[in-house]
């Protein structure tokens, strides 16, 4: 129906930015008569990535023209903004900026280098800089589901690992059960994804390769490539991060540092 | 009633221990020492500090100031794990790991790398009454007997010094009689120095042979345990 109203594709955009966000609006209110609220954090999210996507979009405009060099400082740039993002879900966690930044690193960084050296991503901008911040910003998501899965563990179930504590464990056995946890719900999202490939979710990529003349086949065993490397990226930040985080839940004596009330 | 063997060498001294969050104070200069086999009673009214002097004890929680001696050994020279075992510490609630009694008996021995053997296991639930609950799963017990395990498991770490954080308070009056039986068989027949924490004074009479008394954080009253109790 928008496309007969809107002929200009700007002006289509945007009445298509409203119709999707109108539709958030909807769940926001259902939402919030259930006693859920999430109309500050969602608004904000919404507003924020709009203005983010369109932003980037014009910078990228200019950088997808730059020197190949320029993706790495773009996708630098995105693992800095994804560890302050990210980190945000791990309130009252000591660090959790720079956990979560190093995890992004080692996972998703890991992950493009190699697979950029391999030949499985292009070095292109236009190849290197959608696909590399594609599994970015899903070691962000896991990140995220990880840290805040820990958190919320941890001051639940204080008594439990300060008793441990208090029979002599080490301060990783004491949380290790929630740890583990904490990994295994975190990459849910991308097993499922993995699991229910070509029946569930048929991700956009493809459908950008075929218009630009790949074959049906390739492009969709990429689709593979791309969610197994999704997966990878999302497993090492998760198995970082958690590392990383569970050392500075403690003191040097083995005191738990984040307990509620604190 | 414990009475207090004078002549015993302290086997834990607190000197001047302190801790303040946010500028409030939890603990202010507590000093005081336990002899081996003696039961000393933490009292005092609600947020008086006593449970947050017992967690300064074992080092769950760092002091601001002050240390602690652990037969004549300054606790910050340990291995918190070290400490912890000498110190063994039963909390309000039982906080069992999931699964078997005899896996939550084994959990402190295994830290150090052993096992408890079946028999010592059998011997140990046998302390506190509840033989044969070897292979019964944690979550099947009552209150009681949750609590009870909590010794048991404590104890499987043969500490030098109990710390209970009032054992017997989130239990119904059963379950409480049950473990302060318990309680007083271990501290009694088997002279185990003991601190413990309560509110209860008729069960500190019955338990402990001296006290301290605190009010906003600090020992406001020390000595025998009527003395304390009835001034």
């Amino acid at each position: 129906m928008l496309k007969w109203l809107f002929h200009n594709q700007q002006q289509l955009g945007l009445a298509q930015s409203a119709a999707a966000a109108l539709a958030a609006m909807v769940v926001i209110l259902l939402a919030r008569r259930r006693g859920i609220h999430l109309e500050s954090d969602a608004l904000i999210a919404m507003a924020r990535g709009l203005v983010q996507i369109v932003a980037v979009g014009s910078v990228l405009l200019i950088l997808l023209r730059g020197p190949k060099w320029t993706s790495v400082f773009l996708l630098i740039a995105m693992i800095v903004a994804a560890g302050a993002t990210s980190a945000r879900r791990a309130k009252g966690m000591p660090g959790a900026f720079q956990v979560s930044a190093w995890a992004i690193a080692c996972g998703a960084g890991s992950v493009i280098a190699l697979m950029t050296w391999l030949g499985v991503i292009d070095t292109e901008i236009t190849a290197l800089v959608p696909v590399g911040s594609m599994l970015i910003a899903n070691a962000m998501n896991t990140n995220g589901l990880a840290l805040n899965r820990l958190r919320a563990d941890v001051l639940a179930h204080g008594g439990e690992i300060e008793t441990a504590l208090a029979l002599g464990a080490e301060a990783r056995t004491s949380v290790g059960p929630y740890v583990q946890d904490s990994c295994e719900a975190s990459l849910i999202p991308a097993i499922d994804s993995l699991r229910s490939l070509g029946i569930v979710w048929i991700p956009g990529l493809m459908a950008g390769m075929l218009l630009s003349g790949a074959r049906p086949v390739y492009a969709a065993i990429y689709q593979f490539v791309v969610l197994a490397m999704i997966f990878a990226a999302s497993g090492i930040t998760s198995l970082v991060s958690t590392l990383l985080i569970r050392a500075r839940l403690f003191t040097p004596a083995a005191q738990l540092i984040l307990r509620p009330g604190r | 009633m414990n009475t207090p063997p004078t002549a015993a060498p302290p086997v834990l001294r607190a000197e001047n221990l302190t801790r303040r969050v946010h500028d409030k104070i939890l603990v202010e200069n507590a000093t005081f020492a336990v002899r081996s086999g003696e039961v000393l009673a933490i009292v005092g009214p609600s947020g008086a500090g006593k449970s947050s002097l017992l967690r300064l004890l074992n080092r769950l929680d760092e002091p601001t100031s002050g240390t602690v001696f652990v037969e004549g050994i300054d606790y910050r020279e340990m291995a918190p794990q070290e400490l912890r075992r000498k110190l063994g510490m039963v909390m309000q609630r039982p906080f069992l790991f999931p699964g078997t009694v005899a896996g939550n008996l084994d959990f402190g021995p295994k830290q150090r790398g052993e096992n408890l053997s079946d028999e010592a296991v059998a011997a140990l639930l046998e302390r506190v009454g509840l033989k044969g609950y070897a292979a019964r799963n944690v979550a099947n017990l009552s209150g009681g007997e949750a609590q009870r395990v909590s010794v048991a498991r404590t104890l499987a770490n043969s500490p030098l010094v109990l710390l209970l954080d009032e054992p017997t308070s989130a239990l119904d009056e059963t379950s409480k009689r049950e473990v302060e039986a318990l309680l007083q068989e271990i501290v009694h027949d088997h002279q185990l120095t003991c601190v413990m924490v309560t509110h209860d004074s008729a069960q500190a009479m019955r338990l402990a042979g001296r006290a301290l008394m605190m009010e906003g954080g600090r020992i406001v009253r020390e000595g025998g345990i009527r003395e304390v109790l009835h001034a």
